[in-house]
């Protein structure tokens, strides 16, 4: 990193998220975020007071409604006044921001949350709205289809084949039995294809949910946490807009990011990757270089719940949860943002040795 | 325990895009059945033309003609047609890489079935019966037979009546649903009550209820009926009526704070002279007909209330 | 480990009109930033990241813009994030580019605001309907006209107050060539003429509604040694947010204003904002709000802002200069509005704000809110470094 010479050790010491599911009807956004904010509050013992910035994360397109995030802003008691930011972005990205603040040494704590409901409107169509506004757009190509385009441009190279794909895809699911938040769990039948060559068991579940994450400096972290997973690195990349000028097959955007976040300077025993589609994995798998023997989303991954908004956030949030229970040492946790894999986040987690 | 409430919520406008001058180029072209293209410095030639070189970032406006043919990079079969989407019977995307381009643009292939589909195979522009100047005036791609004629000559990008917008109409559809508070409180409403919710920590009444108090961060959930009556503490008069407001002009927009809440909510005030409206009016709801909510407030006669009663509730 | 100071070292912006017809949104925010980068005489392959930063979406129908931009922003293969924080954003936006800076991540960051509300309107954006809740109002002056008239009623203030302020705004105006409205031929009786909007606010003193965009280049301590031309040192910088409507929140003067403004002083070793800086650029959208934020920011005790304004304080050769550039009631794309108030604030002490410079400015203020007026953002900067 630029200039970085001793530089503030800041971890992740708190983590919650919703039980994600299909539809939050009868909550407000507000009142689905809150709990998770009392959860990552209460298990640091801290009250908002404490806090010294609050960022979140989240998009007005998702629900429909310009501002929310103003709304949310009540489940966190902004009183007396906070210091307090917002990026219309997948909280991954809050989280980054979060980091950058407390390097400056203006605070040494921080709250990170990210809300999304994806079930007011079509999703599908709404992430539209994302593409080029002259060229693309008035075209109306789906998530699924762009994803599916990816997926065909792997199988044509000879990276994957539906078998495998639905290998990922199990895999998930069934490790997601262990995971009591998740949306989809256990064995789900792969199913027909939406766009092909992807079925219904290649794309993620819609869902509504939130997550949190609290950041701490040097002492402070040790303080509220037994076991703090430090960010070692973080940093984030975004490629050309234009599907037919990029390579579909391989993400160089999350390879320069993992590489200045220092992924690549020692091995990881676990990668928790955004991937909301089974093709996906295969591509970061690759620009990560993570061989058989890390565990890949032992959450299930955003195949087993895809809180838009959140999910980045929530593989941050698994790493260092996992950290934080002495099931992994060393962890990457990977986001992603927009088209195809086109803006991506990696982030280096480490536990003191044990 | 109230039924959820949903409504639907439409998003829809036809957004007016201005055109850059490689775009104009573009999508002119593609009215006079020209397919363009532009070149980098480097050589390449991007197809779609975009404005701004993606590796370099320069600015890039050196144009080419480019073949209406091409070959298929990569696809996905789409058996079931969306809203907005090219055609509505079940077709590929594809991304064609356009004879004499090095990049390829996405659009839609028309073919019997996805085993009539491949990678590699070849493609040609189907054109738009009739054309504005947009990327629709490409109806679809269409199998074509024909090999590969690489075609890039330099093109001035200049036609008449150069087209320098697109009207692009959006519409979304989405459920909304309020979520508990909000429910309960339109749910009182239909009752002609208005009830608020208290904070169990700083025992504010806050009316509408959000289910969370704001300045404590926790869940609120205690009903409290306020009103009937309350007090204008501000106000304004508003003379510019807007689009989709069934109000008459002028009309005063004010907050009033009912008896036993600790905010002022926002409506109308009615049956009194707008001028006549002042800070301190004590005022009552005037329910409408199976309406949702009061259709507006009317003073009830009392004397006005004193300044430092609601100084607080502005 | 003490933070890198930060300073500005190019500026850019569009010429803000009501409707750009003649560029795609990439081609507007490209204007503003190549602006920048030749102010700064810098590439685009000398920006580390980029930050950018506007309102809704819906303004512009584009999700996530950032996404499409990032060819168009030298962005391919850098850092690119996109802040929102309602009117507030440009703000916001500057203050978190200046922390990557600060915090020794990149050591040149780009960082741009803007709207091209045009492609819907501004009306349509700020009132989408919102099922089970009564359509009252449209666009935000009836929004915050209560509030105005709560400040006339807190403090007495003649009713002429605000003509002054819009006035004021728009005949600096002229003496800017980017801002949008140039009324050539107003006068105060054509201001307080002008027919009542939303009682007690008037046509004449509502902001615009405008497209536009406004870009600077941040950099270290090495990229200033570089840099042709003076900087901008920043002195102070902060953020603070309230909720939008809560028991006891004072609308008129905001706490999380006053927090802002103590904070940035603190930093800025300002002991008496009057007397101290120089000059403010401040959000101003609707006339009454320059003497309510003259409050709010310590300029004048409570209750005595209008004083200020009326005794000519404020106007542009007066002791405390507001809003040379004709501020947000002469120019007003939403997303840019707030970085615009913090790029004039660092034109001022670079000495590059031409017809409407403020001799001698060394200390400015630059102020952005938004909202419901909860979330405030505001730096000072300086033409020197900043002490510490």
């Amino acid at each position: 990193m630029h200039g970085a010479a001793a530089m503030r050790e800041i971890a992740v010491v708190a983590f919650a998220q919703t039980d994600h599911r299909r539809t939050t009807d009868e909550l407000s956004e507000v009142e689905m975020l809150m709990p998770v904010l009392h959860g990552v509050l209460e298990q640091t013992g801290l009250k908002t007071a404490d806090i010294d910035f609050t960022c979140s994360g989240s998009s007005d397109y998702l629900a429909g409604r310009a501002f929310s995030f103003t709304l949310a802003l009540d489940g966190v008691g902004a009183w007396p006044p906070i210091s307090e930011s917002h990026v219309e972005m997948d909280g991954a990205w809050a989280l980054y921001e979060a980091w950058t603040k407390l390097l400056t040494g203006d605070a040494d704590t921080a709250l990170v949350y990210s809300y999304g409901k994806s079930s007011p409107g079509s999703v599908r169509d709404v992430l539209t709205r994302q593409l080029d506004p002259y060229y693309v757009a008035p075209l109306w190509p789906d998530s699924v289809a762009l994803a599916a385009l990816q997926a065909q441009a792997l199988i044509d190279a000879g990276d994957t084949d539906e078998p495998a794909l639905a290998a990922v895809a199990a895999r998930s699911r069934t490790d997601a039995s262990a995971n009591s938040h998740a949306q989809v769990r256990g064995s789900v039948p792969q199913g027909e294809y939406v766009v092909r060559p992807l079925r219904t068991g290649d794309c993620p579940p819609i869902g509504d949910g939130a997550a949190a994450v609290i950041l701490a400096a040097g002492d402070r972290a040790r303080e509220l946490c037994e076991r703090p997973a430090w960010i070692r690195g973080i940093d984030h990349r975004i490629e050309a807009h234009g599907l037919g000028v990029r390579e579909l097959t391989d993400s160089p955007s999350t390879r320069l990011a993992a590489e200045k976040a220092g992924a690549f300077e020692g091995p990881v025993d676990t990668a928790e990757l955004h991937a909301p589609f089974t093709a996906q994995e295969v591509v970061l798998r690759k620009a990560l270089r993570l061989g058989d023997d890390v565990r890949v989303n032992p959450s299930g991954g955003a195949l087993a719940a895809n809180p838009v908004m959140a999910a980045g956030l929530i593989r941050i949030g698994e790493a260092a949860a996992r950290i934080h229970r002495g099931e992994s040492d060393r962890a990457l946790a990977h986001a992603t943002s927009g088209p195809c894999l086109q803006q991506n986040l990696v982030a280096v987690l480490e536990g003191d040795p044990r | 325990m109230p039924e959820v409430l949903k409504a639907p919520l439409v998003l829809e406008f036809p957004f007016t895009r201005s055109l850059g001058p490689v775009q104009s180029a573009f999508l002119t072209g593609l009215r006079e059945r020209v397919v363009l293209g532009v070149k980098t410095r480097d050589g390449r030639t991007l197809v779609p033309p975009v404005e701004y070189d993606p590796v370099t970032a320069e600015e890039i406006r050196d144009l080419v003609e480019v073949a209406p043919t091409g070959t298929v990079t990569t696809w996905a079969w789409n058996h079931e047609p969306r809203r907005g989407q090219p055609l509505d019977t079940p077709f590929a995307w594809v991304l064609v890489r356009l004879d004499g381009a090095d990049t390829a643009l996405l659009h839609a292939l028309d073919a019997p079935g996805p085993d009539a589909v491949r990678t590699g195979m070849r493609v040609r522009v189907r054109w738009a019966g009739e054309r504005t100047g947009a990327i629709t005036d490409i109806a679809c791609f269409e199998p074509y037979d024909g090999d590969e004629s690489p075609r890039s000559t330099g093109h001035s990008g200049e036609f008449e009546n150069m087209v320098t917008g697109i009207v692009a109409p959006a519409r979304l559809d989405y459920v909304y649903s309020p979520g508990r508070a909000q429910t309960d409180y339109i749910h009182a409403l239909s009752e002609q009550r208005t009830v608020g919710e208290r904070c169990p920590s700083c025992r504010k009444v806050y009316v509408p209820p959000r289910g969370a108090c704001p300045t404590c961060g926790v869940a609120t959930a205690e009903h409290v009926e306020v009103g009937p009556r309350g007090t204008v503490t501000t106000f304004c008069i508003v003379n510019i009526k807007a689009k989709n407001l069934d109000i008459e002009v002028p009309y005063v927009y004010a907050h009033i704070a009912l008896d036993g809440a600790d905010l002022a909510l926002h409506g109308r005030i009615g049956g009194i002279p707008y001028g006549q409206v002042r800070m301190g009016l004590r005022v009552e709801a005037v329910w409408s007909e199976g309406g949702r909510y009061p259709d507006h407030y009317r003073p009830t006669g009392e004397p006005d209330a004193d300044y430092d009663a609601y100084k607080e509730l502005l | 480990m003490s933070k890198e100071p930060v300073a500005v070292v190019g500026i850019g912006q569009t010429k803000h009109v009501a409707a750009r017809r003649d560029v795609s949104i990439a081609g507007l925010v490209r204007e503003a930033a190549q602006r920048a980068l030749e102010d700064a005489q810098l590439t685009w392959a000398d920006i580390d990241a980029v930050v950018i930063g506007k309102a809704p979406d819906f303004f512009e129908g584009v999700m996530m813009p950032e996404l499409y931009l990032a060819d168009a922003l030298g962005a391919v293969g850098k850092p690119m994030l996109r802040v929102h924080t309602a009117g507030s954003v440009g703000g916001s936006t500057a203050l978190v580019a200046a922390n990557l800076v600060a915090a020794r991540v990149h050591g040149t960051v780009l960082t741009l605001a803007f709207e091209k509300q045009s492609e819907s309107n501004a009306m349509w954006g700020l009132s989408l309907p919102i099922p089970f809740q009564q359509p009252l109002l449209a666009g935000a002056g009836g929004f915050f006209a209560p509030h105005v008239r709560a400040y006339m009623r807190r403090t007495g203030a003649p009713d002429t107050v605000g003509s002054l302020v819009a006035y004021k705004d728009r005949r600096n105006a002229l003496k800017n060539p980017y801002a949008h409205l140039h009324e050539h031929d107003i006068t105060l009786e054509k201001v307080q003429a002008s027919p009542m909007l939303w009682d007690p606010i008037r046509y004449s003193e509502t902001c615009p509604s405008s497209d536009g965009a406004c870009a600077m280049v941040l950099t270290d301590r090495a990229g200033v040694a570089r840099a042709p031309r003076p900087a901008a040192w920043m002195h102070g910088g902060a953020m603070r947010s309230e909720p939008t409507l809560f028991a006891g929140k004072d609308c008129v003067s905001p706490q999380a204003g006053k927090d802002c403004a103590a904070d940035v002083y603190r930093q800025a070793g300002i002991a008496d904002p009057r007397r101290d800086i120089d000059a403010v650029e401040m959000y101003v959208p609707f006339s009454w709000y320059e003497p309510m934020w003259l409050e709010n920011l310590g300029f004048a005790d409570e209750g005595e802002g209008w004083k200020l304004t009326e005794s000519g304080v404020t106007e542009l050769d007066g002791d405390l200069p507001v809003n040379m550039s004709g501020g947000v009631l002469s120019t007003n794309p939403i997303g840019a509005s707030g970085m615009i108030r913090f790029a004039e604030a660092a034109l001022q002490v670079r000495g590059q704000a031409g017809e409407h410079q403020v001799e001698g400015a060394r200390r400015v203020l630059g102020h952005a809110y938004g909202g419901g007026s909860q979330f405030f953002s505001m730096w000072l900067v300086g033409s020197e470094p900043p002490a510490s």
